[in-house]
């Protein structure tokens, strides 16, 4: 079994301005190991939308991703208030963010749908009152 | 053309140029961050009356060519530092965003 690249992130909820860092981050590192601009594009905005969902709503969370020689794996993980109906959630539109997120130009009601778009495996683990785990993959 | 030479068209002045010699080969116009990661491509010009910290990253992740501040809205001085620390260039006019496409259309 070939090694895997891992690489850890604590997405801070405090701090809205803040949010992306992550996935700036991960976009950086992946152009250093020679992945291809297209794939860095899906991964880095399919984690930016994610790693907003978990400030806005979560209070912030923890974001994981694998690179291996086939794909690349992003696992974002939170105790937020979790998704009451995911297949409603996956609309585009549909949106439950508060006004001041939305004068950010955030709440569109976009994020989990160009997550889905962005990534070719997307699995949602949700509990009410106990948080949510995204999984997505991108292929190499 | 290149971010450079936008910013020097008349009724667009530069805010910060970080990456000037960029090409901009397309335009995109929107306000609402997660619609413009979606529909943005790399080499654009993103039109926008948005002005927070995020629009860097959006603009970072998108690749786009250059952020395009509408309406004469203006940016902070720390997010113009920030700006210039990750390589994102940014104009502004005080012409509308219709008006910014039509001059865009004609120039690249």
């Amino acid at each position: 079994m070939s090694d895997l690249l891992t690489f850890h992130f604590d997405v801070d909820g405090d701090d809205f301005t803040s949010a992306g860092q992550a996935s700036v981050q991960i976009k950086k590192n992946l152009r250093q190991l020679g992945i291809a601009p297209d794939t860095i594009r899906r991964v880095s905005i399919a984690m930016y939308e994610g790693e907003i969902n978990m400030v806005i709503h979560a209070g912030g969370g923890e974001a994981d991703v694998t690179v291996s020689e086939t794909y690349i794996e992003i696992v974002l993980k939170d105790q937020g208030p979790g998704i009451a109906n995911i297949e409603q959630a996956m609309q585009e539109g549909f949106s439950t963010a508060p006004d001041a997120i939305r004068s950010l130009g955030f709440g569109a009601g976009m994020g989990l749908p160009n997550m889905k778009r962005y990534t070719d495996y997307m699995n949602i683990e949700s509990e009410v009152g106990v948080g949510t785990t995204i999984t997505m993959r991108v292929n190499i | 053309m290149t971010v450079n030479e936008l910013s020097r068209m008349e009724d667009f002045s530069p805010v910060v140029l970080a990456d000037a010699d960029r090409d901009i080969d397309g335009v995109y116009i929107g306000d609402l961050l997660s619609w413009v990661m979606g529909k943005a491509t790399s080499g654009d010009a993103w039109i926008t009356i948005m002005s927070n910290i995020n629009i860097l990253a959006v603009a970072s992740l998108t690749d786009s060519a250059c952020v395009v501040l509408a309406e004469g809205v203006t940016l902070e001085e720390d997010i113009k530092n920030a700006a210039k620390s990750k390589g994102i260039n940014v104009i502004s006019s005080q012409l509308s965003a219709y008006d910014i496409a039509l001059r865009l259309s004609q120039a690249i």
